[in-house]
């Protein structure tokens, strides 16, 4: 069932809202023809011809945008810290490393659409009044980096990349740069040493990148969501933008919805759409079976349960629930799933993905790992089982905030928020020597085998 | 075993410095190069790149270690990767994996041994969560998308690579080999951009959703759409 | 907006403080006595704020003048690591003293740094000096959780050699990164890196070959830490994870003996720390002197002190045994009355010639001062034991004795510092060094004229002004219009001793500091050679900077002294006093420190030291000299005696002995004694108080010798075929005070030939040349350089008995080729 509109009399709002999922079933949707066909490049025609860079970032402010990778800053706050009177080159960098576990919409985006992206780098460079910008892509979406390249190459077949853009006298060179398999260049500090040839590992802070970021120079860092939203927001206004979404939480945004649902995948939609509206749209969960635990937004972002469906899903009402919206990648797991083994297997990813320059980070998830696949193993004794419970949350607490960056952060966040919500079912786990559920259950292909619940 | 680096791939690898402002930045794509042509990262491949970039080989090592995609030993004509980050593990990516290992003899970034009558070699690694969770349990081949897999897919997929029967990625080309998709990596584009579809069906559902609906996003002028 | 302000005032537990702008906390913490325990901050190295162990809690004022906590998480303290947090007005500071939370941190910290450290303390080389050891008494905690859950540590397999004298113990290892930042920002010798990622991080060097150690294995020996200052990483790792092969296993902390001493092996006058136990140095380490070398020295400085204690060291005196015409021992009165006699029918017999090396204390060198002129009644002396000119005498009188130009800290503050005859890599490495520091800062500029841009002038980003040797007065002359620099006030020009070898090029250097107001110092290379300048070593110089050729000055000499007159007759220099022997002229010499094949002609200065009359060596060990002299003096190493260098700079550097050793005496108490045979005594017997009568004599504050004037140019034509060679000395080379030295000789870098490209491309590929010069021929592997095309180069002592003994006369030209 799907539930339609909260608001009476007048037209309805639309639940769902594509914008940047609007084209992706167009036929050959990805080339510049079909693009173009769409409308596409007629925001970046618009804006060479009538509005100064200073424009597209006061409209970009007015618009509400915030960043779309995780943290939520607002966008054209950030590309007004640019300096102008910096005498360095200006970059524009594009954070497409989507790397954080759940995460999973700048892919498909980039697949169906990469000239979304595109014109979204044109336009923001503009307005940065950068000359050089690249798009860091992860290099483990081969498909992706392809149509990125096809795209760059027809867009600079096209005129609008290169020197003088349709005669606006505007110089932008594109470079897509396919990364080599690390979670934490993601990082945008992280990033921007990878970019550099060196190993990915965060910056010191300050100087913030908007001073001193790539080579040093003036460097604006976006998500490739935050990016792609500019050209709608320069065709269609910042007041347009600003209808959609919450009071402080403006706009469209795509939420990626996985597990243990009926239809799992990207559903667009203004933001303060709740889980539970969302879940109607994708049918419920899977037959039979009820939700335990999601992410908000990603791995990083503490668990939320069934208590929380019908929290907004906008920045505001999830910090409040003592979460992050995060990506909004809402990972979905029903009653089948051992909350232990979830929790250790994301520890065991971020011990893989620490970049090892802190101690708090390289060393906690190593010992955070060691704890956890003994209690799931049921390894330690019963009456242990309190103490190491407080254990792990000291070791959480010795690691959240004392790292170097957002990664240790993060990788407390599954440890806490499950031992907050689910104490006994850890404690289970030393009353009979292990593990008491049944892995084959959660699997997608348990309900269709009949396997027992 | 390794083939050396050739003058062909040298010229390449200073192309690859000269797309950036700063030429140390071709280092990643530059050790992608490396190994589209000697199957890995080799002490002759990290000497080039440094030397190229007048950086020391101590620097390139450092690059070179800290990257997962960077293989120190070489890995199979297909190297295949198993998701097992939480979702896809739960979803069934780690019995996927236990299976794969039991079919193929082998642990954990290791290559399969290559029977009689096997046409190409296939490596096996678990991976971390690759952006496609919709469609879990995911296992990447080459670094393309094998959406929905199963147990039994799994090992239908790589009897298929090793026998040399072409496989489809779900949400890309015909598979190409390692050292080709490493070429693309690189910057090396192979023609194959149009092929497969814009998008799998899972990236499909909100859209159609809408469509049903007749849901759009607003009308430019607030307060005249709709 | 109001100015900035110079300093900000903020307040550290409770106590205020004001500290200068930019500063960090936790320095400003220092600053008032508070210790904030830290790992990878190093106040010589840039900030990283990668071990997190300096967490503090910090408040700021809000712009309403209210104090806000430092927050990270949302509602959650967020404790600041000190070791980046710069210090802002009004900032208040809590640490561990006043924070639980900051304090709980620290805990945290700690744990999870020993949680990975293996237990070996007891047989670690850091034991007893470990910062993780210390700080884990005082900011860990008792039992050890990870231990109590059953923790498993990381392991690595033993420890491996990133070079022939540096081991890592991976295990040990807390990767505070201070090595490879020391590596990257200091000398720039970027060959050890982190490696690998996470919990599985560590430090390590570039791959070997395949084959060795498995395919790929990037972790394993390879290209080694190849840096001539590779020793102060281990001594800045705060923990026991690098370690020397010199030292190794040698000693514990606590049974040491700690001296402060001064470097011995250059011109820098580099601080240094000797560390030993009973009677024998153990090790030496870095001193800490922000004027000078910082905390930093050379590997030389660091690792080679055997040269002290080798078995050839001489053990007490030796005369010439007049029936069978042998060397045997002798007592000290004995050999204080066969000297003197030598020595007095030697001065009947036409006179002594004085050689004393460069390597003296300046205590030392001014007795011999004294000696030549009170009781050898000559000013035949000369210091400079390498090849040296007329021009370069009179340049040292006018330009250099008792000057201090610039300092080490002018270095860092010019805006062009010009180098010239000096690779200041190989030959002065404190002075590398704060170049460095000044360039990487972005303020100074170094321009070079060199031969062809050494690995230590590329890591200055020098310009260089590619100059055949004997070229150098014209390129100093072209110096502005070819390098494309002002040459002002902001210009240091540092001239080496190799220029002496060029003519006219001391004279053009004077000229460009004259005409532009450039400031000019001399660089020599070995740490005695600015004190004997000092000391009036020289032909033409007393003590004091006094000329030989003014009245006054000589006057002002004697009434010090107390004598009626010192000889006012100018001196032979060092070839010529070595002539003089050789024909005869002169009846004697007393020589001190000077290795043979070090001078401008080895072959005429032994066969000299074969016609001399009489001879009396001073030396620390047997040497063709002392083999062919009739009394043999032995010496006291500088660890056996207080003392003092003076820089290039010319500051004075005193030291203390490490050592009482009796019967191990300074030079002057042998000279002292054989003055006393003589009835002429000298006035002092020890160091000490040789340097009273030293201060007492001063400075002359008379006129200073006039510029000399360049001689004039000699014809210089190269015939066909033949090359101009360049050469000097490398940092580790055969030098004999790094005999002994194993582990420091296999990181000496080779000697190999470095020609042009097209000299290569007419050797059709040879990967060895053979170069022929006037007294031999050598054959080396060869290397393209962006050497002239005519001219190659070679170190001068890496190979053979050298280029002086074995190869071409100074000047000369050579032939090149393929082998
Ligand atoms: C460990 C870590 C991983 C991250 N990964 C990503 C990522 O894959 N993609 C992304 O856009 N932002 C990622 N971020 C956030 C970026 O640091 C940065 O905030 C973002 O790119 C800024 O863009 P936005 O303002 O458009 O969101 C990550 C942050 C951390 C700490
Ligand atoms: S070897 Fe020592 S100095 Fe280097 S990173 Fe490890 S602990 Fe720090
Ligand atoms: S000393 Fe401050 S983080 Fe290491």
């Amino acid at each position: 069932m799907v539930s339609t509109s909260s608001t009476d009399g007048g037209a309805a709002p639309s639940t769902l809202t594509p914008v940047l999922t609007d084209n992706w079933d167009a036929e050959r949707s990805w080339t510049l023809a079909a693009y173009e066909a769409g409308g596409g490049y007629a925001a970046l025609r618009k804006a060479l011809s009538t509005l100064q860079p200073d424009e597209i970032i006061t409209m970009v402010k007015d618009s509400g945008l915030r960043g779309r990778g995780g943290a939520g800053f607002p966008t054209g706050m950030k590309w007004s810290f640019i300096p102008q009177d910096n005498p360095n080159p200006k970059y524009l960098v594009v954070n497409a490393d989507e790397s954080e576990p759940g995460t999973c919409k700048d892919i498909p985006l980039m697949m169906a659409s990469p000239h979304t992206l595109v014109e979204g780098v044109i336009l923001s460079s503009y307005a940065i009044r950068a000359n050089h910008a690249f798009i860091y892509v992860r290099g483990e979406v081969l498909h992706v980096v392809r149509r990125l390249r096809a795209a760059v190459r027809e867009a600079y077949d096209a005129g609008h990349l290169g020197k003088d853009i349709h005669g606006s006298g505007y110089d932008l060179d594109l470079v897509i740069h396919a990364g080599a398999g690390a979670y934490i260049c993601g990082e945008e500090t992280a990033l921007l040493d990878s970019l550099e040839g060196r190993r990915g590992q965060p910056r010191l802070r300050p100087p913030f990148p908007a001073v001193a970021g790539l080579y040093a120079s003036p460097t604006v860092i976006n998500n490739v969501e935050s990016i792609s939203s500019v050209p709608s927001i320069v065709a269609n206004g910042a007041d347009w933008f600003a209808s959609m979404g919450t009071e402080k939480s403006k706009g469209y945004v795509i939420y990626s919805l996985s597990g243990h649902v009926k239809r799992p995948g990207q559903y667009e939609a203004p933001l303060g759409i709740t889980l539970r509206e969302l879940l109607d749209l994708g049918g419920g969960m899977r037959d039979g079976h009820e939700l335990k635990f999601w992410t908000p937004g990603g791995s990083s972002t503490p668990l939320l349960t069934p208590e929380h469906l019908d929290m907004p899903l906008d920045y505001e009402s999830v910090g409040a629930a003592g979460s992050m919206l995060g990506t909004r990648a809402l990972q979905i797991f029903d009653e089948t799933t051992c909350v232990v083994r979830a929790v250790l297997r994301w520890l065991e990813f971020y011990k893989h993905e620490s970049c090892g320059k802190c101690t708090p980070c390289r060393e906690g998830t190593w010992w955070l790992v060691q704890n956890l696949a003994k209690l799931e193993k049921g390894e330690f004794r019963r009456d242990e089982g309190e103490q190491i419970l407080d254990l792990l949350l000291d070791q959480c607490d010795n690691i959240l905030g004392r790292a170097f960056c957002a990664l240790g952060d993060g990788a407390t966040s599954p440890v806490t928020s499950s031992v907050q919500y689910f104490r006994d079912e850890y404690l289970a786990h030393l009353d009979g020597g292990g593990c008491p559920f049944d892995p084959a259950a959660s699997t997608a292909w348990a309900v269709r085998e009949g396997v027992k619940q | 075993m390794s083939e050396a680096l050739d003058s062909k791939a040298i010229e390449e690898l200073r192309q690859i410095a000269g797309r950036y402002p700063q030429a140390r930045s071709g280092l990643l794509p530059m050790l992608h190069l490396v190994q589209s042509v000697q199957g890995r990262i080799t002490p002759e491949g990290i000497e080039t790149c440094a030397e190229i970039l007048g950086i020391s080989a101590a620097e390139v090592s450092g690059v070179a270690t800290f990257y997962t995609m960077y293989k120190r030993r070489p890995v199979g004509d297909y190297h295949v990767g198993v998701c097992t980050n939480t979702l896809c593990a739960v979803m069934g990516g780690d019995a996927i994996f236990e299976r794969l290992k039991d079919h193929l003899g082998v642990g954990n970034d290791e290559v399969a041994d290559e029977r009689a009558g096997d046409k190409a070699t296939v490596s096996l690694e678990h991976v971390e969560c690759n952006a496609a969770c919709d469609f879990a349990p995911v296992v990447m081949v080459n670094w393309e998308f094998m959406d929905n897999q199963t147990p039994e897919s799994a090992t239908q997929l790589v009897d298929d690579l090793r026998a040399g029967t072409p496989v489809q990625s779900t949400r890309g080309p015909r598979l190409c080999t390692w050292r080709e998709a490493e070429r693309v990596l690189a910057g090396f584009e192979d023609g194959l951009a149009d092929e497969g579809p814009a998008a799998g069906p899972a990236s499909l559902v909100g859209l159609e959703i809408a469509r049903e609906q007749g849901w759009t996003a607003p009308a430019t002028a607030p307060g005249k759409g709709e | 907006m109001s100015e900035p302000v110079a300093t900000v005032t903020l307040t550290i537990d409770g106590v205020e403080v004001t500290v200068p702008r930019d500063t960090l906390v936790i320095r400003a913490a220092e600053q008032i006595g508070i210790q904030i325990p830290r790992f990878c901050d190093h106040p010589l190295l840039a900030p990283a704020g990668a071990c997190r162990q300096c967490l503090v809690e910090v408040a700021l004022p809000g712009p309403d003048g209210s104090l806000r906590q430092m927050q990270g998480p949302p509602g959650r303290m967020k404790p600041q690591a000190s070791c980046t947090l710069v210090a802002s007005q009004g900032m208040v500071v809590n640490t561990q003293l006043t924070s639980a939370a900051a304090d709980k941190a620290q805990h945290g910290v700690m744990e999870l740094l020993l949680i990975n450290h293996p237990l070996d303390c007891p047989v670690c080389d850091k034991g007893g000096e470990c910062p993780l050891q210390n700080q884990a008494m005082s900011n860990g905690q008792g039992e050890s959780r990870f231990h109590e859950t059953g923790g498993i540590k990381r392991t690595f397999p033993k420890p491996i050699n990133i070079s022939e004298q540096i081991l890592l113990d991976r295990e040990r290892c807390i990767v505070c990164q201070r090595c490879t930042r020391f590596a990257a920002e200091i000398p720039g010798d970027t060959f050890i890196s982190l490696l690998e990622r996470g919990a599985q991080q560590q430090i390590g060097i570039a791959p070997a070959a395949d084959g060795e150690h498995g395919p790929g294995d990037l972790s394993v020996n390879g290209e080694p830490f190849a840096s001539y200052f590779s020793g102060n990483t281990i001594q800045i790792c705060p923990v026991g994870a690098l370690t020397s092969a010199e030292y190794r296993f040698r000693s514990r902390p606590f049974d040491l003996v700690s001296t402060p001493g001064v470097a011995e092996h250059d011109a820098c006058g580099s601080a240094i720390r000797i560390d030993h136990r009973r009677g024998k140095v153990m090790r030496r380490l870095s001193g800490n002197d922000p004027e000078v070398n910082e905390e930093w020295i050379t590997d030389k400085d660091r690792f080679a002190f055997h040269y002290a204690r080798t078995p050839d060291r001489l053990k007490h005196p030796l005369v010439r045994d007049a029936a069978t015409g042998e060397l045997r021992a002798a007592s000290w009165p004995e050999a204080f009355a066969v000297a003197a006699r030598g020595l007095a029918a030697a001065k009947a017999a036409g006179g002594v010639g004085v050689l004393t090396g460069g390597r003296l204390i300046a205590e030392d060198a001014y007795a011999y001062s004294k000696f030549a002129r009170t009781v050898l009644d000559t000013n035949d002396i000369d210091f400079r034991a390498r090849p040296h000119s007329a021009e370069e005498a009179e340049f040292l009188a006018s330009e250099v004795v008792l000057t201090m130009p610039v300092t080490y800290a002018d270095l860092e503050k010019a805006a062009t510092v010009v180098l010239v005859g000096l690779e200041p890599e190989d030959e002065a490495g404190a002075i590398f060094l704060r170049l460095r520091k000044a360039t990487r800062a972005g303020r100074t500029k170094v321009v070079a004229i060199a031969p062809f841009t050494s690995r230590g002038l590329a890591k200055l980003d020098a310009t260089v002004l590619l100059t055949a040797p004997g070229e150098e007065a014209a390129a100093l002359a072209a110096l502005a219009e070819r390098a494309g620099v002002t040459v002002d006030a902001d210009t240091v020009v540092l001239a080496g001793e190799r220029l002496a070898t060029s003519t006219g090029a001391l004279t053009a250097a004077a000229d460009l500091a004259r005409s532009t107001g450039a400031r000019l110092a001399w660089v020599p290379r070995r740490a005695g050679d600015r004190g004997a300048v000092e000391t009036g070593c020289l032909p033409n110089l007393l003590p004091g900077g006094r000329p030989v050729g003014d009245a006054a000055a000589r006057v002002d000499v004697a009434t010090a002294w107390g004598i009626d007159a010192v000889p006012g007759a100018p001196g032979r220099d060092g070839d010529a006093i070595l002539a003089a022997a050789a024909s005869g002229e002169l009846g004697g010499l007393v020589v001190a420190g000077v290795g043979l094949e070090d001078l401008a002609d080895p072959t005429v200065a032994r066969a000299a030291i074969d016609a001399a009359g009489f001879v009396v060596a001073l030396e620390l060990c047997a040497t063709d000299v002392t083999r062919a002299a009739d009394v043999v003096f032995p010496v006291a190493p500088v660890t056996d005696k207080p003392g003092m260098f003076v820089t290039w700079e010319g500051r004075p550097r005193t030291f203390e002995a490490v050592f009482d050793v009796p019967g191990s005496l300074p030079d002057l108490r042998a000279l002292a004694g054989i003055a006393d045979e003589l009835g002429r005594p000298l006035g002092f017997r020890t160091v000490t108080e040789a340097r009273a009568e030293m201060m007492q004599v001063g400075p002359w504050d008379g006129a200073r010798a006039a510029a000399g004037t360049a001689p004039p140019a000699k014809p210089r034509r190269l015939a066909a075929n033949r090359f101009w060679l360049a050469h000097w000395k490398l940092m580790l080379d055969n030098g004999v005070m790094q005999v002994g030295d194993k582990a420091l000789a296999a990181t000496a870098r080779a000697a190999v030939v470095r020609v042009s490209a097209s000299t290569a491309a007419a050797l059709h590929g040879a990967s060895a040349v053979t170069l022929t010069g006037d007294r031999g021929e050598i054959t080396l592997p060869v290397e393209v350089a962006d050497v002239p095309d005519d001219t190659v180069w070679m170190p001068s002592n890496s190979h053979g008995s050298g280029v002086l003994a074995g190869l071409a006369s100074p000047g000369s030209s050579v032939t090149v080729k393929g082998a």
